[in-house]
């Protein structure tokens, strides 16, 4: 049981680090697949998939941590409405955040362009190459891309709301600079 | 009235009697497309990415017994590539890559087959992609199936060689295309 009013440094960490991998990630996703066909294009595709790789990983790790070592206690200046809110959008949050790397994973593979990590080591692939399949997964990848993005934003304007309206020292929980909340 | 219709029908039937014979004559040894494959990997800062041609004919006389009467023709539509992403398919066909419009066919014309191996060849000859020509050597094994031959190898192919892609990909593409077949002919 975490007693303290914030995370722990490396739960702090690890969400920092996967959200600008996020952020990277969908901006080089929405980026690059409207580039008409060069050798840059098929580099940045590389990148968002050792992006995607990386990011799977990172949550996995965090999933882990989190399971051992759970979130602070939330103030009880929130109400239930909130509180039930608060969990459910985390739960989606860490949702998304396996099932979008998942999806580009099976779509590289339907599509016959295999993962190759940091251009050194193969990730396998799970389905063969299907050009149906392919087309079905991505639309299923930047559906869930898009459905993260406005979960980000539900997120962010809650912590924003929490810091700058009700004063409450929520964000502190998760921002290394600010004071933790006082419980 | 009656001229027209005795005259559409003796086209028709000419055509029909032309067709038959043709099939007739595309019986032994010539290439059974739908049971042969052509396929080319390009490679891609390591990622592999595999597309086959998807139209292609041609004739291979072989008798292991007389290797010197042996010959391979194959022709090869280049306009055909299939890599399973029209959107890329269309760029192939362009100038900077295939040149489908100016050089519809690539082709491979042997002019010699040896024993390397048991059931194992090599044949040497002419492979013209985008308008250049080189002397190749093509491995193959072969097997028999159904009373069918099928031919299978695998060689590199440079890019460069036969311009297939401009230089500014050369940071990212391989140079080298591996070039895989399976074709099964009709012998008897």
């Amino acid at each position: 049981m975490n007693h303290g009013t914030r995370y722990t440094t490396v739960a702090i960490s690890l969400h920092w680090l996967i959200a600008l991998l996020i952020f990277a990630g969908w901006g080089l996703g929405i980026y690059m697949s409207d580039l008409p066909l060069s050798p840059a294009k098929l580099r940045y595709y590389s990148w968002h998939k050792w992006m995607g790789v990386t990011t799977f990983m990172l949550v996995v790790l965090r999933a882990g941590w989190l399971a051992t070592h759970p979130a602070p206690g939330l103030p009880l200046t929130l109400s239930p409405w909130q509180a039930r809110t608060a969990r459910v959008t985390h739960f989606a949050l860490y949702l998304l955040m396996f099932a979008i790397p998942l999806s580009g994973w099976l779509m590289s593979s339907a599509k016959g362009v295999p993962t190759v990590y940091f251009g050194v080591l193969r990730i396998p692939d799970l389905i063969g190459k299907n050009q149906v399949v392919g087309t079905v997964l991505d639309v299923v990848h930047s559906s869930l891309a898009f459905s993260l993005a406005a979960l980000v934003g539900v997120h962010v304007a809650a912590a924003l709301k929490h810091h700058f309206m009700d004063h409450d020292g929520l964000m502190g929980r998760m921002v290394p600079f600010l004071k933790p909340p006082r419980l | 009235m009656n001229a027209r219709v005795i005259r559409s029908v003796f086209c028709g039937s000419a055509a029909l009697l032309a067709a038959v014979m043709l099939t007739a004559a595309a019986a032994a040894n010539d290439v059974d497309a739908i049971r042969s494959s052509i396929t080319a990997t390009f490679r891609q800062m390591n990622v592999p990415v595999e597309g086959g041609f998807k139209v292609f004919r041609g004739n291979i006389d072989f008798d292991p017994g007389n290797l010197k009467a042996a010959r391979a023709r194959i022709e090869i539509d280049t306009a055909s590539f299939d890599l399973g992403a029209p959107e890329y398919e269309e760029e192939l066909r362009g100038k900077e890559w295939f040149d489908s419009p100016a050089y519809p066919k690539a082709s491979f014309d042997s002019s010699s087959v040896a024993a390397v191996g048991p059931d194992r060849f090599e044949a040497r000859g002419k492979f013209t992609l985008k308008a250049k020509t080189q002397e190749i050597k093509v491995p193959f094994t072969i097997r028999s199936e159904g009373g069918a031959r099928v031919f299978e190898g695998e060689l590199p192919i440079s890019r460069k060689i036969y311009a297939i892609g401009s230089s500014e990909w050369d940071d990212t593409l391989d140079d080298k295309v591996i070039v895989k077949f399976r074709i099964t002919t009709n012998a008897k």
